[in-house]
């Protein structure tokens, strides 16, 4: 289980090569740890306020055993992931936030075998509010299994 | 058949990803059965709390067993179902705890079925988190 000082060393880590949040760094400590390592969820790319995660095929995910398609809860987490770190990426800081609701569309299931790419952008961010969108893949960007809209909120100044 | 029977056999029908995260049918309310979790490094996001793709995962399960339960109950043939989408609301961080939800439908029709589920975890009437699921029906080949 991760502690909250490998959590923290890991955001102090994340920051030291430059000073912006190193999106490759986080997510690696996270892919070692806890859900996101336990479905097999790794950073695959990043830009300045996108991120994306690969998740390989794997049987322990299918969710129908007919055919062998992977359920919605991994490509909801893998989502989750990409698009959570690209408000930090995109900020170029981390700051403490909550995922407040995600919509997941499907256009078609992903294919048994393949692996999906979850690609998450940050497309607006407010003191409160982070916006963002993102699609999964399983090869082709422009043939998507599924396009996500989401909404974090900031943490950072909770009122107890 | 007896309680126990019942909950055996709905989480025997439980696909790999529910046992991968290590869900299980833990009671029946009515004729729904509730699904849980225990708190575990599978299911963990930020230190201390769930991760909200497992929660997901717990409300598509749950949602996915309450519409298989109905179709078992109202519908002769088999039915293959597809989600067309889910949106998941987060209303509390989920804690060390063990977890349950449940799947209730809205509508079911020839075409499409609409599913809510909620999770919570000490008090059910304090939900950490829900889901609206949306399925295509179509008639199972062979």
């Amino acid at each position: 289980m991760t502690s909250i000082s490998e959590h923290a060393a890991a955001l102090e880590k994340s920051r030291a090569a430059s000073d912006r949040f190193d999106p490759s760094v986080f997510q690696g400590m996270m892919s070692r740890h806890g859900h996101s390592g336990h479905i097999g969820m790794v950073y695959h790319a990043h830009g300045d306020n996108w991120v994306e995660l690969a998740l390989p095929y794997d049987k322990r995910l299918i969710g129908d055993t007919d055919t062998g398609i992977i359920a919605s809860g991994p490509i909801i987490s893998l989502m989750d992931n990409a698009t959570s770190l690209s408000v930090w990426t995109h900020l170029g800081k981390f700051r403490p936030q909550v995922t407040l609701d995600l919509r997941v569309d499907y256009m078609r299931a992903a294919r048994p075998g393949k692996t999906v790419i979850g690609r998450g952008e940050c497309y607006t961010i407010t003191r409160s509010v982070a916006f963002v969108r993102g699609i999964a893949h399983d090869g082709d960007a422009d043939n998507p299994v599924a396009h996500v809209a989401g909404t974090f909120i900031n943490v950072e100044k909770f009122v107890a | 058949m007896s309680g126990t029977k019942t909950l055996e056999k709905i989480s025997a029908m439980l696909p790999p990803y529910a046992e991968h995260l290590g869900i299980v049918a833990d009671h029946m309310q009515d004729a729904t059965p509730v699904l849980a979790f225990d708190f575990s490094k599978g299911v963990t996001g930020r230190p201390g709390y769930l991760h909200g793709g497992a929660i997901s995962g717990l409300l598509e399960m749950a949602a996915v067993a309450a519409l298989r339960s109905h179709l078992a109950a109202h519908r002769d043939t088999q039915i293959r179902l597809k989600p067309v989408n889910i949106t998941v609301d987060f209303m509390r961080g989920g804690l060390e705890k063990r977890t349950f939800a449940i799947g209730r439908i809205t509508r079911v029709g020839r075409r499409v079925a609409n599913v809510t589920a909620e999770a919570w975890q000490d008090d059910a009437d304090k939900p950490i988190a829900s889901a609206n699921m949306n399925f295509l029906l179509s008639a199972a080949e062979g």
